[in-house]
């Protein structure tokens, strides 16, 4: 049994039931149950076997550019006065960590014998990770984008349309990422054979999040031996990361969960603010119930309708979080705290002019939360810079009038 | 034994349920539609209660839930509204709708509150099967409450059987693996598997749902079941004009 199989932590990791802790399940309709379920019987099986663990590893390598680097920012901790390292996943290919689970998924789909891949995308991030490993397997790819997203986040339609994928606008409800990911499982229900779905995020049902976990789980591996380097220890004080559904975050925590003297920061977004009604700032507002096939925390209203989230950076515009974050959140294993829109383009400008790293709004969320914290200046923080901000561009010029 | 359970027993002829979302196309509509059904001849029925992420249906019952919600519908309303139930309707009655709202207004108020109202069975698609084996299943049986399993072509034998011994009702037979609204495709496949379901002589009757709108597949559904179930071609028809007047009309072209 390899590292990663042993390292899955039996006290915040999934049981054998699918639920960490009271969160997770696999609540869905029976027209997506044989699918879920022979993922659920056959991922471990799957992932874990060499020759699956030897292409994975080579792909991160060779195609995706790993290992990410590991990057002391001296002038952004001479800023806050302690020593701040960024895990640099925006150097990845394509711009984020979303790839490292793309790459995962597609080997397994291939195995699966599925020959035709969907997914859901807010931002387009997860999206064009999709379409990249499409066009890398030759298969074929169909992503559901919210029709509000797809104005929006124009370049990024471009990339998956050059990359031979075929872009769906998702045109019910408030037209966004959680619509796209219900029209993505409507399409799974109707195409229950040969079909594939990558979900993007720590979410939907059992196997899901506990599998785009191990994926993610590549971050803080590297990140203990880079540490470990450079300092002698493996373990930093803090580790910070941005939450939308949270798959960047839980691969930045993955390795350090068991580690209790590790603190773990996770940073959603308030929008305009927590209580301005435009927010995102799901475990601040949000309740146990079901959303997308799991049992998490979600923004609902009391009869449990879902209530739009709103939050300038598309890739944290989810009303729910993963499961395992609910049980880390209800546990209080990981802080979970939250930045507004403006605190965060605010960050993500400072970044940008201190280390000459332009993040993308997600991260710069995570950015934000320095400003907050008070340090001795003893302190090792890792954060995950878990994208770049070129697909935010516009946003940035326009609220800066660049 | 509830009515439903009754009806099953008794009646012998190719039973016709309907679909259609509580407060579509207006809050109040609910307790008219119904009795409008009943009267009209349909068997029994099924009210949907509106959700907002109705990820198991197509755009016909997406729009329904979406309007319902904004006429201001939720489960205490229709509670409320179900109090009248049982002094202008007869037939037995089932609620559909997705899990979450159940959760939020608790699954033993739930049951509760459907057994005080007169309803006869549930119908929640996302609830799975193990939790509702694990948790609620005594608030279903201490109320006499239906709950009712779907099926589809790709699921095992073995899985069947399980949810055959869980069932007290029918067994909600999907003519293919599909979102609501789709039409029904008389296939050798689809041949095959009504016939591999009744060839396993099921202790609980079966009924065939998503994609019945008309005559044709009515006839077809009865074949294999003891009859069938029409959602969104109901929930469509509602938007024309005089629909409410027009309710008999509507099941005539499905069972005449």
């Amino acid at each position: 049994m390899n590292r990663e199989f042993i390292s899955s932590s039996v006290k915040w990791g999934v049981n054998p039931k699918g639920y960490f802790g009271d969160f997770g399940g696999a609540y869905i309709p029976e027209m997506l149950y044989p699918n879920v379920e022979q993922l659920r019987q056959q991922y471990l099986n799957i992932i874990y076997e060499p020759d699956f663990q030897e292409e994975f590893h080579n792909l991160l390598k060779d195609y995706v550019g790993r290992p990410s680097p590991l990057f002391h920012a001296e002038r952004l901790s001479a800023r806050y006065g302690t020593t701040i390292y960024l895990k640099r996943e925006d150097l990845n290919h394509t711009g984020a960590h979303k790839i490292n689970n793309t790459v995962g998924q597609i080997l397994l789909a291939e195995r699966l014998g599925k020959k035709r891949i969907i997914a859901e995308t807010g931002a387009g991030q997860h999206g064009v990770a999709t379409a990249t490993v499409c066009a890398l397997k030759g298969l074929e790819c169909i992503i559901y984008m919210g029709e509000i997203d797809i104005e929006r986040q124009a370049p990024n339609v471009a990339r998956m349309k050059m990359m031979g994928a075929k872009v769906v606008p998702a045109v019910s409800g408030s037209k966004t990422l959680k619509d796209a990911t219900n029209e993505a499982m409507r399409d799974w229900i109707n195409n229950p054979i040969d079909t594939h779905y990558i979900i993007g995020s720590v979410v939907g049902p059992h196997p899901y999040p506990d599998m785009v976990a191990r994926f993610q789980s590549i971050i803080s591996e590297e990140t203990k031996k880079q540490l470990f380097e450079k300092t002698g220890s493996e373990n930093p004080d803090i580790v910070m990361a941005c939450v939308g559904g949270g798959s960047n975050a839980m691969g930045m925590f993955y390795h350090f969960l068991d580690d209790q003297d590790v603190r773990l920061i996770a940073v959603e977004a308030a929008g305009l603010g927590v209580n301005s009604g435009e927010s995102a700032a799901t475990t601040l507002l949000g309740r146990e119930g079901v959303l997308h096939g799991s049992r998490s925390i979600l923004m609902q209203s009391d009869d449990g309708q879902v209530i739009e989230p709103y939050s300038i950076s598309a890739g944290l515009d989810y009303p729910g979080i993963g499961p395992q974050h609910a049980h880390l959140f209800k546990q209080d294993r990981a802080e979970y705290v939250s930045i507004t829109d403006d605190e965060a383009m605010q960050a993500g400008r400072l970044c940008s002019e201190l280390e000459g790293i332009i993040p993308a709004i997600e991260t710069a969320h995570a950015l934000a939360q320095l400003e907050k914290m008070i340090f001795t200046g003893k302190e090792s923080v890792v954060i995950c810079l878990s994208g770049r901000g070129d697909k935010d561009l516009d946003t940035y010029m326009n609220y800066f009038n660049l | 034994m509830n009515r439903l359970n009754e009806l099953f027993q008794h009646k012998k002829e190719p039973l016709l349920s309907i679909y259609f979302t509580a407060g579509y196309p207006d809050l109040n509509s609910t307790l008219d539609i119904a009795e409008a059904i009943e009267k009209a001849g349909a068997d029994f029925m099924e009210i949907g209660f509106p959700y907002s992420d109705p990820l198991a249906d197509g755009p016909v019952i997406q729009n329904s839930s979406q309007k319902a919600l904004q006429n201001g519908m939720n489960l205490t309303i229709l509670f409320k509204q179900l109090k009248e139930l049982r002094k202008r309707v007869s037939i037995p009655v089932l609620l559909m709708g997705y899990v979450n709202p159940v959760l939020q207004y608790g699954v033993k108020n739930f049951c509760d509150s459907c057994a005080a109202v007169g309803v006869d069975g549930v119908i929640v698609p996302d609830l799975p099967m193990v939790e509702y084996e694990e948790f609620y299943k005594d608030y279903f049986i201490d109320n006499a409450i239906s709950n009712i399993f779907l099926v589809t072509p790709q699921t095992s034998e073995e899985r069947i059987r399980k949810i055959d011994n869980l069932s007290n009702g029918f067994i909600y037979l999907l003519s293919s693996s599909s979102t609501t609204g789709k039409n029904l495709t008389v296939s050798n496949e689809a041949d095959a598997y009504f016939s591999r379901i009744r060839e396993m002589n099921l202790k609980n009757p079966t009924m065939i749902g998503f994609g019945i709108s008309d005559q044709k597949s009515f006839n077809k559904a009865a074949e294999y079941t003891r009859g069938a179930i029409v959602g969104s071609a109901f929930v469509k028809f509602l938007d024309t004009e005089n629909a409410l007047q027009r309710i008999p009309e509507f099941i005539n072209s499905i069972r005449p």
